[in-house]
């Protein structure tokens, strides 16, 4: 098991009391446990609070745009399948700008781990209303209230089949552990939603609203997609948390690395014959 | 004086098979020597519409498509209607029995007459026309031959037959077509389009991932790369979006890939964000964008030059790119090489700017020359201590570690960075890193590719041109009487470098720019840059390419 110092420290620019630090914590330990050396890691973030965090991991990272994570986990994926990549963001940032990117990867199926830090908020632009916001929720930039109904995101996986579809909490960080480690481990695209309370811009998603809701699966069979959707249909009354759906199935992708994929000439000269 | 090049139009509804008469038709002449020029116009529809396929071909090079018609091969009434009046003076027409070619000379096939079933009008039209030419029939079998290897030798030796009986009922007949010089070598040849020759180039440098959105007419620089290069071991996917498309290839970038996106405007459009993120992360990326008129969808299969200044400007931000703007089949496939060898030494985004025409233009050319192509800059797999990958250097130019291969890291930024790829908001730091990215400019523009200076230096009046219109320039410089012209044609039109064409455009008596969009682009960029104003401009913004007659006719007014 690696050393989770190895991951080291460094310091953030959250708020304290901010569920990212118990997140941030978490996927290091899962990494070690996993014994994931930062050389063999890549993680690609968007752009956001939770979008900062691999700067705040020794390990390969891509730090890209606001929303288009997803692409570049994937395409790092393509080129380099040997390597673990992990794809951490905020709501916003996964469901919003990148909804697409966030449907196609499901569909695509390559061995990506997408954590999303899900704090039901714009958490960088100083809190307005994030696909997840609950319907009725009053911020400075929705006055009379978020208009639309939130997204539910692991229904949305689910109903598409994801290969793992998971719900955690950054206020249960052992189970989180264990979500991260199941979910990185999956062969095959894994989300794992991970709710996080924002203590600066949302105060009704809170911790302790969390809590109340929030419940740890037992007894659920995973591979039962009705039971599944069911489960993550209890949102927002109740919170299961656990994997609600896995699918085992071969995810697309091979082992070539094409940085050390070249041509060869005799086979390029065929090439261009075939226009003779 | 025996004719040196003739122009052979076939028209038709899509659907009608002209494009397959057509490329059957070029390769066979390809392959007998001679040089070959297409210009396909086509409708955005699967069937039905007007379309035409026009061949150019001669024993000397074919610089230009052009306007005027040598043997109008008609699928269709419509056909002889709508081009009856572009046939050259001892132009002629080639059309089915049932037809009315007016008084027009030239053959009427009876279709019913020379093959059992419609199946094989195609093959008739294809043996008509090649013995029209007085050609062999030996390239037109072995096309056919390789055209429907697969479908079996029965199906091979029917349209064998016919091609032979097609032959014969032309060379019973009087001549109706001065036959054309034969060339004198036969010598190895390829036919390919734009898109062909810049997915091929690609390939020869190296690319082996594509990530992609179907846009029209990119598409086929895709599917071309995925056909040849698949069994290479090029990885490829079809995106959701374009903005999937560029950031998926700068992911795969970073991670040792060595990608291509290819989009057309709107799509490229939509790529923008990626163009900066590329150039602040200092990946590598060669984005091939192929032109159609605009703005927003406008006409899918036609042709425009007006997408130069979304290129130039693309991304917020500032930060050095190189834009090649080939004007041959040839230029796609050796300026596609350079730019992804570009791409590597700087880091910096990289534009290949095509159009429609050229994109189905197939030509002729001669076999590329792989043994000549420069070997591409590689990154670093592995790499000592004291890494940095955003290292201030003179060049500029930090030298790049592909993460994965050595135990250390490499980190990638968005945002301003420092050094270490560390996000920053410190302002002697931006300074910096700014500055570092932007002095790759500086070499970039060492090693720009200068403009080709066709005819008499200090002539009466100057061409200005760029990309796709240099054909119709070289050929209009040709036919002006009582002046002397000159033809300044730019394949690299960014960046520009003054002191490789500045006399050229001084010392002419007039200079007019030849554009394919609607308000001079190029020629108010290079005013910008130079302060140089050329006297006049024609522009061509109909969604057709620019012809030589299209020149000489606006030439009438200016001179
Ligand atoms: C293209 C683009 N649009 C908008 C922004 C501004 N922006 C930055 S982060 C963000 C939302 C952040 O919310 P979320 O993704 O939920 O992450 P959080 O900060 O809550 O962790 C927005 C709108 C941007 N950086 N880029
Ligand atoms: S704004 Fe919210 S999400 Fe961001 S660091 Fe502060 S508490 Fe955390």
């Amino acid at each position: 098991m690696a050393n989770i110092d190895v991951y080291g420290e460094f310091e953030t620019s959250w708020c304290p009391g901010c569920g990212n630090f118990s997140i941030l914590k978490s996927l290091k330990e899962a990494l070690a446990e996993l014994d994931i050396p930062p050389h063999k890691l890549m993680v690609s973030s968007g752009i956001g609070q939770a979008a900062k965090m691999p700067h705040y991991i020794n390990c390969h990272m891509f730090n890209g745009l606001h929303g288009r994570s997803l692409p570049v986990a994937q395409g790092m994926k393509m080129a380099n399948p040997e390597m673990t990549v992990v794809c951490v963001s905020g709501d916003g940032c996964s469901y919003g700008e990148g909804g697409n990117h966030f449907t196609a990867a499901i569909r695509r199926n390559l061995d990506v781990t997408l954590l999303v830090h899900n704090n039901q908020i714009y958490g960088l632009t100083k809190g307005q209303a994030s696909p997840t916001t609950a319907r009725g929720h009053v911020t400075k930039a929705q006055p009379d209230g978020a208009a639309s109904d939130a997204f539910n995101p692991v229904a949305v996986a689910i109903a598409q089949k994801a290969g793992f579809v998971a719900r955690a909490f950054s206020g249960e960080p052992e189970h989180l552990v264990g979500t991260i480690k199941a979910a990185i481990e999956h062969d095959g695209f894994s989300l794992v939603d991970i709710l996080q309370p924002c203590v600066s811009f949302n105060k009704i998603n809170t911790f302790s609203w969390y809590k109340e809701r929030a419940y740890i699966l037992d007894n659920h069979d995973e591979t039962d997609w009705c039971a599944a959707l069911m489960k993550a249909g209890e949102f927002p009354d109740r919170i299961p948390l656990g994997v609600l759906y896995r699918k085992m199935e071969p995810h697309n992708g091979d082992g070539v690395l094409l940085a050390k994929h070249e041509y060869a000439k005799s086979d390029l000269k065929e090439l261009l014959q075939s226009f003779a | 004086m025996s004719r040196q090049n003739i122009n052979i139009v076939i028209g038709g509804a899509a659907g009608q098979g002209l494009a397959t008469i057509g490329t059957l038709f070029s390769k066979a002449m390809t392959r007998s020597g001679y040089n070959v020029l297409v210009l396909q116009k086509y409708m955005s529809r699967v069937r039905g519409g007007h379309n035409t396929f026009a061949v150019r071909m001669g024993v000397d090079e074919i610089v230009s498509p052009t306007d005027e018609i040598d043997i109008l091969v008609a699928l269709n009434a419509e056909t002889v209607n709508l081009h009856r009046g572009e046939l050259a003076e001892d132009g002629i027409i080639i059309c089915g029995d049932d037809i009315d070619k007016g008084d027009v000379s030239g053959l009427l096939i009876p279709f019913n007459d020379l093959a059992s079933k419609p199946l094989f009008y195609n093959t008739v039209a294809l043996g008509v026309l090649g013995s029209v030419l007085c050609q062999d029939i030996c390239y037109f079998e072995q096309m056919l031959s390789e055209a429907f290897g697969k479908k079996g030798n029965e199906v091979v030796q029917a349209n064998l037959d016919v091609l032979r009986i097609a032959f014969d009922w032309v060379k019973a007949k009087e001549a109706v077509y001065d036959c054309l010089p034969v060339p004198q070598y036969g010598e190895n040849k390829l036919m390919l389009n734009g898109n062909e020759a810049i997915a091929m180039g690609a390939l020869a440098a190296g690319c082996n991932f594509l990530s992609f959105y179907p846009m029209s007419p990119s598409t086929s620089i895709a599917q071309t790369l995925i056909g040849k290069g698949r069994g290479l071991g090029l990885k490829y996917e079809q995106v959701e979006d374009e903005i999937a498309a560029i950031n998926m290839a700068i992911g795969a970038s970073f991670a040792g890939a060595r990608p291509i996106v290819t989009t057309s405007g709107g799509g490229f459009a939509l790529m923008v964000e990626g163009v900066s993120l590329a150039a602040v992360s200092e990946t590598p990326l060669v984005t091939a964008v192929v032109q159609r008129p605009g703005p927003a969808t406008g006409m899918a299969t036609r042709t425009e030059q007006a997408d130069l200044n979304l290129v130039l400007y693309a991304g917020h931000g500032e930060f050095p790119r190189a834009i090649f703007a080939p004007a041959t089949v040839e230029e796609c496939f050796y300026l596609t090489h350079r730019a992804f060898d570009l791409a590597e030494q700087y880091q910096t985004p990289m534009f290949i700017l095509s159009d429609q025409f050229l994109a189905d233009s197939y030509q002729s050319v001669d076999v590329f020359d792989l043994d000549a192509l420069p070997d591409i800059a590689k990154p670093m797999l592995t790499v000592g201590g004291g890494y940095k990958r955003y290292e201030l250097t003179e060049d500029g130019v930090s030298p790049r570690l592909v993460p994965g291969f050595c135990e250390t890291l490499v980190r990638g930024d968005s945002h301003e960075h420092d050094e270490n790829g560390r996000i920053t908001e410190d302002g002697e730091n931006r300074i910096r890193q700014n500055s570092k990215r932007l002095v790759k400019g500086c070499g970039l523009w060492q090693d720009v590719i200068g403009p080709d200076y066709y005819g008499e230096k200090g002539a009466d009046l100057v061409l200005l041109c760029w990309g796709t219109t240099l054909g119709a320039c070289l050929e209009a410089a040709e036919q002006v009487d009582n002046h002397s012209v000159g033809v300044l044609h730019f394949k690299q039109v960014y960046p520009l470098r003054e002191e490789q064409f500045m006399e050229f455009l001084e010392e002419a008596g007039e200079v007019v720019a030849v554009e394919g969009n609607a308000t001079g682009q190029f020629a108010r960029f290079l005013a910008q840059e130079t302060g140089f104003r050329v006297g006049a401009y024609v522009l061509r913004f109909d969604g057709r390419i620019m012809t030589p007659q299209y020149v000489l006719r606006g030439l009438e007014s200016i001179l």
